[in-house]
């Protein structure tokens, strides 16, 4: 039953996410393109510049668009895929919704205390290891080409991938304006 | 009161893209300065409380909020100010992407655009570095989150749990 799954995952999603958009990627990656095969890698990478482009976190993004896709590659008509959006998307708010207004009192009580920074101090380099594991598992040949195969095209994103990383980091570029950017580059060369 | 809180959610909503903490400065100004549905004081303990618990930074500063000032139906609304804009923009996508996806020029757009993607991923585990303390005594935390996830496709759900297990001892610990 797709809508029942596609609830627990995201809930799932939702009250897993630790700091911020970025730490969600590796999550909705393990649980969306490995073990449920919703989208292919190169669509959930799609879907990050998508979200990047346009406004809303991230979590959103990607649960409105893969409860659209799952649904509809389930063979539902057009506006049980909408439905599924719908669930996908609340199913991320709910748990944390509950937790806000049940524990919104005690944390704002502990939320500067020793024991909160002690977990904060194990959990804030773990969520950088997120982000690094969700960066090197799009590292794919769906997302750079191969180097066998599409040489040329494994070289251009290569390029890119460097540009993309010392503009941003370096030069201060927006991530948006990088995409584009990136965009009309891919257009113009291939 | 409750429409204005919707309509405000939802402005900051629609304008900050790329989600998150670029929310922080606009939400502080409808919020403290425009509506002074918060003080400034008030505002800080809640951003505290929202990066500490788990949840779409932005969505649980809504809803938090939105339950300080009106209650649970504040704090529904609010939320769902945040994420309405989002999840209409994000479905028109999804309906025209499935059609436009295979489009040879729109294909080419996207090669392009994914490596730079994993990049603008992996720029802020750098960035980030230095607000989680990293250091050469626990650079091996990231490492080995790291390497479970990818080589032995552990479930990150897995490495917050222990992460979050062990920090929580060892705060115990050291404090005996």
């Amino acid at each position: 039953m797709i809508f029942l799954k596609l609830f627990i995952v995201f809930s799932k999603i939702g009250i897993f996410n630790f700091g911020g958009g970025y730490a969600m990627l590796s999550l909705i990656h393990n649980e969306v393109v490995e073990k449920n095969g919703w989208l292919t890698a190169s669509e959930f990478t799609d879907i990050v510049a998508i979200s990047q482009t346009t406004p809303g976190p991230i979590g959103i993004n990607c649960a409105t668009y893969t409860g659209y896709t799952a649904v509809l590659n389930d063979g539902y008509p057009e506006w049980m895929a909408v439905l599924g959006a719908i669930l996908a998307s609340m199913s991320v708010l709910w748990l944390p919704f509950l937790l806000m207004l049940t524990i919104s009192k005690i944390m704002l009580k502990y939320s500067k205390s020793r024991t909160m920074e002690s977990i904060f101090s194990f959990l804030r380099p773990a969520i950088i290891g997120l982000i690094a594991a969700a960066a090197i598992l799009l590292m794919s040949a769906e997302n750079f080409g191969s180097p066998s195969d599409s040489t040329f095209q494994f070289i251009v994103s290569i390029i890119l991938f460097l540009f993309a990383f010392f503009g941003t980091r370096i030069y201060k570029v927006h991530p948006i304006l990088m995409i584009l950017l990136c965009g009309l580059a891919g257009l113009l060369i291939y | 009161m409750l429409l204005k809180m919707f309509f405000t959610f939802a402005k900051i909503g629609a304008f900050t893209l790329g989600g998150g903490y670029a929310m922080i400065p606009i939400m502080e100004k409808e919020i403290v300065d425009k509506n002074q549905w918060l003080s400034r004081e008030e505002f800080l303990d809640i951003l505290a409380v929202a990066q500490s618990t788990p949840g779409l930074f932005a969505i649980n500063m809504a809803s938090h909020i939105g339950i300080k000032t009106a209650g649970i139906v504040g704090g529904i609304v609010g939320s769902m100010g945040v994420a309405l804009p989002s999840i209409i923009v994000i479905l028109l996508i999804a309906m025209f992407f499935r059609t436009f996806k295979d489009n040879p020029y729109v294909e080419k757009v996207f090669m392009g655009i994914r490596p730079a993607v994993v990049a603008l991923i992996l720029a802020p585990c750098f960035s980030m570095a230095r607000s989680a303390k990293l250091s050469l005594s626990n650079l091996w935390i990231p490492i080995v989150a790291c390497l479970l996830i990818t080589v032995w496709g552990v479930s990150p759900i897995w490495i917050i749990l222990a992460t979050g297990i062990a920090g929580f001892v060892w705060g115990k610990v050291r404090k005996s």
